[in-house]
């Protein structure tokens, strides 16, 4: 598979990717690791006619803690994220859920900003800094502006970034405390059938992976949970208002059940309550 | 666009579409057919190389994206006069293939994984090499001969 034709453009800096942004408009697509992008093109989904490559913009790859946050550059790759120590010490369910993504190969050259602007409803990372209350910091020509994760995805692989924007980077409060991911998948590189990220900070935070046309905060679980429910009523409301997909793995009706097991078990391991 | 890029130690100089992915430049344009196309879709790991040491899928990056880079393939693993690899020669003593297909793309990652894992587990082993699917399934004696290629004391 081959895609089709586009022009190709290296950006050495953030200003010089916004110029080709501003210049050509939503006929440019950034190009930082292409795990999600390249196989899109290849498929002929995605066709860009100008690839700005920002995959060589190290000064975007960091990790730093800046006391009540973490802050994550846009083109941190996953295993850099996985294996830091400012966020397996603070933040450890982002560096954990960045270690499940794909496989190591994938790992090696997919960026955290490059799988969020992706908006994926299947992938790990957003559910992880919507269950984390992250914030998203993007830059264009009229400069810096920060978007709460919970207002980022706006539809299928459609985000709140514009077309002469660039995610440049993912800042999350410390959350050290509790915590859960749990990824049903058939085979170990798969994405997620049904994925959860719960975060237990206070009354616990609960994010579903491919479970509606976005990553999900899960409402009626939060809710449920805020009013005094137990973990298990709470779970038992995962699936309630939303219309997860139907594929080749999983019709829709057992991915809201899927839902509710695997928010139970989120739930009962991030706050770590007896079964 | 004119690309540089080292590929097991000898210099290269092409001027390349941006849409050839690297496993194309590889096979097609340096004639390395060495590493496979399998899936064509980052799935199964055949087309593994190292780009700058670390293991990637070479059918889901751009030849463009390895412009300067330091490449490695299954051609540049042994060592002069035909010398196996000690992860190759693991591969043999503990019969870690059957057809062979998976096998260029199975070192590489092996490489790449023992580089960062110097004294792994078993399950570390079978994590590690998550990205690498074997259709004849013998996954078990791969995994044998990863450990004992770490346990060998011969990688550099």
């Amino acid at each position: 598979m081959i895609p089709a034709k586009f022009g190709y453009r290296r950006a050495g800096s953030v200003e010089e990717a916004l110029s080709n942004l501003s210049e050509h408009g939503d006929e440019a697509k950034l190009l930082a690791g292409g795990h999600s992008l390249v196989p899109l093109m290849k498929l002929r989904l995605a066709t860009p006619s100008l690839l700005v490559d920002v995959g060589r913009l190290a000064e975007l790859s960091y990790v730093r803690d800046t006391g009540d946050h973490v802050e994550v550059g846009a083109l941190t790759c996953h295993r850099d994220l996985a294996a830091s120590a400012v966020a397996r010490t603070h933040v450890p369910v982002l560096a954990h859920v960045a270690g499940q993504v794909g496989d190591p190969q994938v790992r090696h050259r997919g960026t955290i900003g490059g799988s969020i602007a992706h908006g994926d409803p299947a992938s790990d990372l957003p559910a992880a800094v919507l269950a984390l209350g992250g914030t998203l910091v993007v830059r264009g020509p009229q400069g810096r502006r920060e978007i709460p994760a919970t207002e980022f995805f706006r539809g299928f692989l459609e985000t709140a970034i514009a077309p002469d924007e660039m995610l440049t980077e993912v800042r999350v409060p410390k959350v050290p405390g509790g915590w859960s991911f749990q990824k049903l998948s058939r085979r170990a590189q798969d994405w997620a059938i049904v994925g959860v990220v719960a975060v237990a900070d206070g009354s616990p935070r609960v994010s579903l992976v491919h479970m509606g046309s976005t990553p999900l905060r899960a409402t009626t679980v939060e809710e449920a949970l805020a009013d005094g429910a137990t973990l298990a009523e709470a779970a038992s409301r995962a699936g309630e208002g939303l219309d997860p997909p139907s594929d080749i793995n999983a019709s829709a009706e057992f991915r809201r059940h899927l839902a509710t097991v695997l928010v139970h078990r989120a739930l009962v391991e991030a706050t770590g309550a007896g079964v | 666009m004119k690309v540089r890029v080292t590929v097991n130690g000898a210099p290269y100089e092409h001027d390349l579409e941006p849409r050839l992915l690297l496993v194309h430049y590889l096979r097609d344009v340096l004639g390395l057919t060495g590493t496979n196309v399998g899936c064509d879709t980052s799935s199964c790991g055949a087309c593994t190389i190292l780009l700058n040491g670390d293991s990637v899928k070479s059918c889901t990056v751009l030849a463009v994206q390895a412009d300067g880079a330091e490449v490695k393939t299954i051609e540049g693993m042994a060592g002069s006069g035909g010398m196996l690899h000690p992860i190759q020669e693991a591969f043999s003593e503990h019969h870690g293939l059957q057809c062979g297909f998976c096998t260029p793309g199975m070192v590489m990652a092996a490489a790449s994984f023992l580089e960062e894992h110097p004294d792994p587990t078993e399950a570390e082993v079978r994590e590690g090499l998550e990205g690498n699917l074997c259709r004849c399934t013998g996954y078990h004696n791969i995994v044998k001969a990863v450990l004992a290629a770490a346990r060998s004391g011969e990688l550099g």
